[in-house]
């Protein structure tokens, strides 16, 4: 089995600094952040719900592992995203079709997950598919993972058709987050996105179709949130569909309770096979989709660490052990290890404490009035500048500015949809991603990518390396300062 | 008077097995089929077809 995230034997270590240690080294791969919100900004009971979990929480992402199964794999809608004969090309990724599994398949591989995996807190449900509408499958695997392993977090995906359904059985089973897809309120945007769904015994198209969906969305959502559900509302940004309208969603689901918003761009490719693919529809690039969430920014709470992972990922975000977890490699006999994931969660509420007070010190120092300016971080974990410039598929963004350091988003370095990408070509990439970042802090760059990003007008800092991410984003700041000063004075 | 699936457009998603009123349709051999001796081409009992309002391929449940 390659990388694990961390060994079980890691757990044995005698003191935090150590596991720390132990972590980075095993290749606990990238992390990337939830909700930007952290303990602060959000309130006890929310913040209870969501602190262990990666995809809500941007703190938790860097410590906790989510898995997926796919056991659904009926649909009630169609959307213009999606082509059902591979992956929902947005709720999970494109043109690789997932293990599809029964409940029992499914309740084994999360077993066989937790026993390695000592990060693992969440099992989803989501696509390909729609958990609620496939209810009795998705249900089945919950109540068979819930009786092995009761510490493990249980939440689900819909298009929110079926929701109304079983709100009763989502509180009964403990389901604390839910996930609604949303990409319009506007019954005549919405109908631009999905061309039917099928409803009480019919299929229903156009506008009919799209006000059904998205009334019965709303209903879901209030719903829940009466109950105490969390919800999260995700919304696909289709450029010239719905870029202008997100903001209208973002109030609406706001004001029914969702307590996260994630804006995800549309990835669409003529090769997936759907309408949008084929129409030349396109996704946004970084800039837009920055603008839409900056746009929404202070409405419901924005999520910008999505990493649109597939359906049956494993792992901390941003990194897919799935493969490693295939029916034929389970073992015929699991046993469960409690103890290691109680001795992890142990453990990172250590490091949370000392992190977020080295950001409480580092914020300070950040806060006198700067430009807002942009770094890109390659982390794998722990908040910590802790990977290789060469190691990174994917960017950490964030921003700094009079209110302090934030964490605004993260920018894929490695096209998955066209892959095979020599280095050269990877560096365009990564300089056309980079575009409006001045500073790269990594743990080790090489001289020839150090050059080239020099030559695009990118700073690389190396210098840093181990250090919590705001620590050393503040220090640069400082020495920033310092020199403009100098000069100033040299003058 | 039945329906079949055009086994090469099918994803094998499940969707008509689970709205088929009379259990017509199972997964069989891999693949999901229609048992014609149980299928009413839901005469009776709803407008149209459910195996084929469900579907999201089209032309892949049809009239034998
Ligand atoms: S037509 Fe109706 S009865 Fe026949 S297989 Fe389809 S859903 Fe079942
Ligand atoms: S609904 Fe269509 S695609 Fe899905 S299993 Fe039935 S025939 Fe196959």
């Amino acid at each position: 089995m390659s990388a694990p995230l961390i060994p079980i034997s890691g757990l044995a270590v005698s003191n935090r600094q150590e596991m720390g240690k132990n972590l980075a080294k095993g290749g606990c791969s990238s992390s990337s952040c939830g909700s930007s919100a952290g303990p602060a900004d959000m309130d006890p009971e929310t913040w209870a719900k969501v602190k262990d979990h990666p995809c809500y929480s941007e703190e938790a992402h860097h410590y906790f592992a989510r898995m997926h199964v796919a056991v659904s794999p009926a649909c009630n809608i169609q959307c213009n995203y999606c082509n059902r004969k591979y992956d929902c090309a947005n709720e999970s990724r494109p043109g690789v079709v997932s293990e599809r599994l029964t409940p029992e398949q499914a309740a084994r591989k999360v077993l066989a997950v937790a026993a390695e995996v000592p990060q693992l807190s969440v099992l989803g449900i989501a696509g390909p598919g729609d958990a609620a509408y496939d209810w009795r499958k998705t249900k089945a695997t919950f109540d068979l993972v819930s009786q092995r392993l009761p510490d493990i977090k249980l939440c689900l995906s819909s298009n929110g058709l079926a929701l109304p359904d079983h709100i009763d059985e989502i509180v009964a089973m403990n389901i604390d987050h839910v996930t609604i897809t949303i990409n319009a309120i506007d019954p005549e945007i919405g109908a631009q996105i999905v061309p039917w769904i099928f409803y009480e015994r019919k299929r229903r198209t156009g506008v009919e179709a799209a006000t059904i969906l998205r009334d019965r969305q709303l209903q879901a959502l209030e719903m829940l949130h009466e109950r105490g559900v969390l919800v999260k509302v995700n919304s696909v940004l289709i450029p010239g569909i719905n870029d202008d309208h997100l903001i209208e969603v973002n109030k609406a689901v706001k004001a029914r309770g969702a307590f996260l918003h994630n804006i995800m761009p549309l990835i669409s490719d003529p090769a997936h096979g759907t309408h949008f693919g084929l129409t030349g529809q396109r996704g946004p690039t970084a800039a837009e989709l920055k603008k839409v969430q900056d746009a929404c920014a202070g409405g419901a709470n924005l999520m910008r660490h999505c990493r649109q992972c597939r359906a049956d990922a494993v792992g901390l975000l941003g990194e897919d052990r799935g493969q490693d977890f295939t029916l034929d490699k389970l073992p015929e006999e699991i046993e469960d290890a409690p103890e290691a994931r109680e001795a992890y969660r142990a453990w990172v509420a250590e490091e949370r404490k000392d992190r977020q007070a080295a950001a409480g010190l580092a914020e300070q120092a950040a806060a006198a009035a700067e430009a807002p300016t942009l770094f890109a971080v390659c982390t794998r974990g722990s908040g910590r500048i802790n990977l290789h410039f060469g190691k990174a598929t994917e960017f950490q963004i964030y921003e700094a500015d009079a209110d302090g350091i934030s964490f605004v988003g993260h920018r894929r370095a490695d096209n998955y949809c066209l892959g095979g990408y020599g280095d050269a070509e990877r560096m365009d990439e990564i300089i056309k991603v980079l575009d409006d970042v001045p500073y790269v802090l990594c743990q080790m760059i090489g001289n020839g990518p150090r050059k080239r990003l020099a030559d695009a007008g990118i700073e690389a800092i190396d210098s840093l390396g181990e250090e919590y991410i705001e620590t050393a984003i503040a220090s640069i700041l400082q020495s920033r300062r310092a020199h403009r000063d100098q000069a100033a004075q040299g003058a | 008077m039945s329906f079949r699936i055009v086994e090469s457009n099918c994803t094998a998603c499940g969707a008509c097995e689970f709205e088929c009123p009379n259990a017509a349709i199972s997964y069989t051999g891999g693949t999901f089929v229609i048992d014609p001796d149980k299928c009413t081409e839901c005469a009776g009992q709803y407008e149209n077809p459910q195996c084929a309002e469900v579907c999201p391929v089209p032309e892949t449940c049809i009239p034998v």
